[in-house]
C-alpha cells in the first residue's frame, strides 16, 4: 500500500529510528542495544572516555568487555591493558566483563550467552562485529572513540548502506562450508567488493546452512568492504535466539521489492573447497588446482570457526590418524563452553591422540598474538579470516584461510589438501 | 583548516591495518610507541625516514582490516599530515575523522603522486598540488558532518559540544 519496500539492513535502522523507510545515504543516528570491546581496543575506548570528565556510562548492562585478543595474557603490557579494563568495569559496574574462566572469543561469545538477539543494534570496537549479521542485527565494527561516543550517548551515527544481496542456490558438494562460500564470494567480488555497503546473505542454501556456517559467512562480511553481513531470521535462529536468551527477538524480513544496489547468484554445485592463497582473502582458489603446497603449523579457531560443530568436522577427519610431523596443529575452542561440550564428545580425546595441541580459548595466533606464531618463511593453514602481510608473525610468513575440514586434512597430510585426499 | 606541505610515500592498493600497525604492537596505546611500527611491515624503516608534514598516497581500500584506532594513531604520531588514497576503508574511515586524522579521496593524485613529490594540500578548497609535477588534483569535497566533526575537533569534542547543548 504505497509503502516502500526496504532491505534487511534498511528495515533495522528505519525501526530504530521509529521512522517509516530510510534510504541509502541518509544519516541516522540510533540507540545501540549492545557496545562490545576487548583488551586492545577497551583501553583506548576507556582512554577516551574519560577524557570527557563525564562519570557515567550510558548504560552499564548493554557494554561487553571481553578480554580475548592477548589473553591469559601475554606479558605484562597486555595485563595492564586488562587491568584498565577490569578497573573500569568495577567502577561503572559493567555487567558483562569477561576474563579468565568466563572468557571466550568475543564474537562466539556473545550470541552464545545470549546479549544478540534479531533487530538489535549493535557495533563493537572490533571489525568482525559483523558476525552477528547471522542473528539478523545489524551490527558492525566501529573505532575506539566511536564506541567511547555511544558509552557517552547511548547512540551511535550511520550512513544508511546500499544493499548487495548474494542468492545461493543448488547442492552443496562434499566438504563444502559456509566458510568456502563466503570465501568464494570474497573472491569473487574482491577485498573492497562490498565497500560501505550491506551484504544480504539468501537463498535456499542459506537456509540450510547451521547457524555456526551462517555466522562464519556474516563474520566475514568485513574481508569484503562490508558495513555489515545479514541473513534473515528463520526458524534456526529462532531456536538458537530461544536456547540462549532471554530477550525478545524483533523478526524483521526484507521486502520482495526492495531496492538492491546489485544481486549477485551463485550454483553451489560449481563450488569446490576453496583456499584464500596469501596475503589477500580475495586470493581464492580450489584446492584441487594447487600444486603441493607443504606447511609447518595448521590453526582451527577463531571467531570465524572456532564453534562446536567446526570441531566435529575437524574430529571426524583427524580420528585415529596423527598429525603429520611437519606439522603444529593448533586447535583453539572458541569458549569455555565449547571446550567443555568438546570434552564430553570426546572431540578433545580425539584431537590430542592425533597430536594436536590444545589452546585454551583466545584469540591467539589469529592475529599473531601469541600461542602459535610464524617464523620467516612458514606457511600455516587457518580457519581464521585475515591472511595479511605478517598477520601470524614474521612478515615473511604465509596464511591460508581455509575451511575446519581444509585445516584437518592438511595437518593430516602435511600439505593443503581436502579429506577426500585421505580418502573420506 | 590549514595548508598542508609535505613529502609523499607512495604505497599500494589495500593496504592493511596489520601493515599500518602490527597485532604484535597493540599491547599499547601510546601515540609515540605505536608511531615507531608505523607502516613497519611494507617498509621497515619508514618511521625513522618520516619528517614531520609529510604525506602518504595511496591506491584503493585504504585501511582494511581492523578496527584499531591504533591504525591512524600511529601515522598522525609518526608525523604524518594527512593521507591521500582512492577509497578508504569504512572503519577507517570513520576513525581517521574521530582522531582528527586528515584523510581525502582523489582517484587522479593517487594514481599519478610518486614517492618523493612535493605537495601542497588545500583541505578547505578541496586541492591538492604537485609542485615536483606541477599538477593540480581535485579531491572528493569532504561531507558536512565529517567537517562538522574535524572542525570541533574529533567525535568527543563534536558529542561534548552537542551535549552542552541538550
Ligand atoms: S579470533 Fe581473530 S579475527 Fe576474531 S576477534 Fe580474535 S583476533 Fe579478531
Amino acid at each position: 500500500m504505497g509503502k516502500k519496500p526496504m532491505t534487511l539492513a534498511e528495515k533495522i535502522l528505519a525501526q530504530k529510528v521509529g521512522k517509516e523507510y530510510v534510504e541509502p545515504g541518509e544519516l541516522v543516528e540510533v540507540p545501540v542495544d549492545l557496545t562490545l570491546a576487548n583488551d586492545i581496543t577497551g583501553p583506548l575506548a576507556i582512554k577516551v572516555f574519560e577524557s570527557t570528565g563525564i562519570n557515567q556510562v550510558f548504560d552499564p548492562e548493554k557494554i561487553a568487555l571481553v578480554m580475548d585478543h592477548f589473553t591469559p595474557n601475554k606479558d605484562i603490557k597486555s595485563a595492564e591493558q586488562v587491568r584498565i579494563c577490569r578497573e573500569f568495569a568495577r567502577k561503572h559496574k559493567i555487567t558483562h566483563y569477561y576474563e579468565g574462566g568466563s572468557c571466550g572469543i568475543e564474537h562466539a561469545l556473545l550470541p552464545e550467552l545470549g546479549l544478540v538477539v534479531p533487530g538489535d543494534v549493535v557495533i563493537g570496537a572490533d571489525s568482525h562485529t559483523c558476525t552477528y549479521g547471522a542473528l539478523g542485527a545489524f551490527a558492525t565494527g566501529v573505532g575506539s572513540t566511536d564506541l567511547a561516543g555511544a558509552w557517552l550517548t547511548g547512540k551511535t551515527w550511520f550512513k544508511v548502506p546500499e544493499t548487495i544481496k548474494f542468492v545461493y542456490y543448488g547442492t552443496l558438494k562434499p566438504w563444502v562450508t559456509g566458510k568456502d562460500l563466503i570465501l568464494y564470494t570474497i573472491g569473487d567480488i574482491g577485498v573492497d567488493g562490498a565497500l560501505y555497503k550491506a551484504m544480504e546473505f539468501t537463498g535456499e542454501v542459506i537456509e540450510k546452512l547451521s547457524m555456526s556456517d551462517r555466522f562464519t559467512m556474516c563474520n566475514m562480511a568485513i574481508e569484503a568492504g562490508g558495513k555489515v553481513g545479514l541473513i534473515a531470521p528463520d526458524k534456526k535462529t529462532l531456536a538458537f535466539v530461544k536456547k540462549h536468551s532471554t530477550r525478545k527477538p524483533l523478526v524483521l524480513k526484507p521486502d520482495k521489492k526492495a531496492n538492491y544496489v546489485e544481486i549477485r547468484e551463485y550454483d553451489v554445485s560449481k563450488i569446490d573447497p576453496v583456499v584464500a592463497l596469501p596475503h589477500l582473502p580475495s586470493n581464492v582458489k580450489p584446492v584441487k588446482d594447487l600444486p603441493k603446497i607443504y606447511i609447518d603449523q595448521v590453526v582451527i579457531g577463531s571467531c570465524t570457526n572456532g564453534r562446536l560443530e567446526d570441531l566435529i568436522i575437524a574430529a571426524k577427519i583427524l580420528k585415529g590418524k596423527k598429525i603429520n610431523p611437519n606439522v603444529r596443529c593448533i586447535i583453539i575452542p572458541a569458549t569455555p563452553k565449547i571446550y567443555k561440550e568438546a570434552l564430553k564428545k570426546g572431540l578433545i580425546e580425539i584431537f590430542i591422540e592425533s597430536g594436536a595441541i590444545i589452546s585454551p580459548p583466545t584469540c591467539g595466533p589469529c592475529l599473531g598474538g601469541h600461542m602459535g606464531i610464524l617464523a620467516k618463511g612458514e606457511k600455516a593453514v587457518a580457519t581464521t579470516n585475515r591472511n595479511f602481510v605478517g598477520r601470524m608473525g614474521h612478515p615473511e610468513s604465509e596464511v591460508y584461510l581455509a575451511s575446519p575440514a581444509v585445516a584437518a586434512a592438511s595437518a593430516v597430510v602435511g600439505y593443503i589438501a581436502t579429506p577426500e585426499e585421505l580418502g573420506l | 583548516m590549514n595548508t598542508i606541505k609535505g613529502k609523499a610515500w607512495k604505497f599500494g592498493d589495500n593496504i592493511d591495518t596489520d601493515v599500518i600497525i602490527p597485532a604484535r604492537y597493540l599491547n599499547t596505546t601510546d601515540p609515540q610507541e605505536l608511531a615507531k611500527h608505523c607502516m613497519e611491515d611494507a617498509d621497515p624503516e619508514f618511521s625513522k625516514k618520516v619528517n614531520p608534514g609529510d604525506i602518504i598516497v595511496a591506491g584503493k581500500n585504504f585501511g582494511c582490516g581492523s578496527s584499531r584506532e591504533h591504525a591512524p594513531i600511529a601515522i598522525k604520531a609518526c608525523g604524518i599530515s594527512c593521507v591521500i588514497a582512492e577509497s578508504f576503508a569504512r572503519i577507517f574511515y570513520r576513525n581517521a575523522f574521530n582522531t582528527g586524522l586528515l584523510i581525502l579521496e582523489c582517484p587522479e593524485a593517487s594514481k599519478d603522486i610518486e614517492t618523493g613529490d612535493e605537495l601542497e594540500v588545500y583541505p578547505e578548497e578541496g586541492k591538492i598540488l604537485n609542485l615536483t609535477k606541477n599538477k593540480t588534483y581535485t579531491t572528493k569535497p569532504l561531507p558536512q558532518f565529517m567537517k562538522e566533526i574535524l572542525e570541533d575537533g574529533g567525535l568527543i569534542p563534536h558529542i561534548m559540544k552537542r551535549l552542552k547543548q541538550g
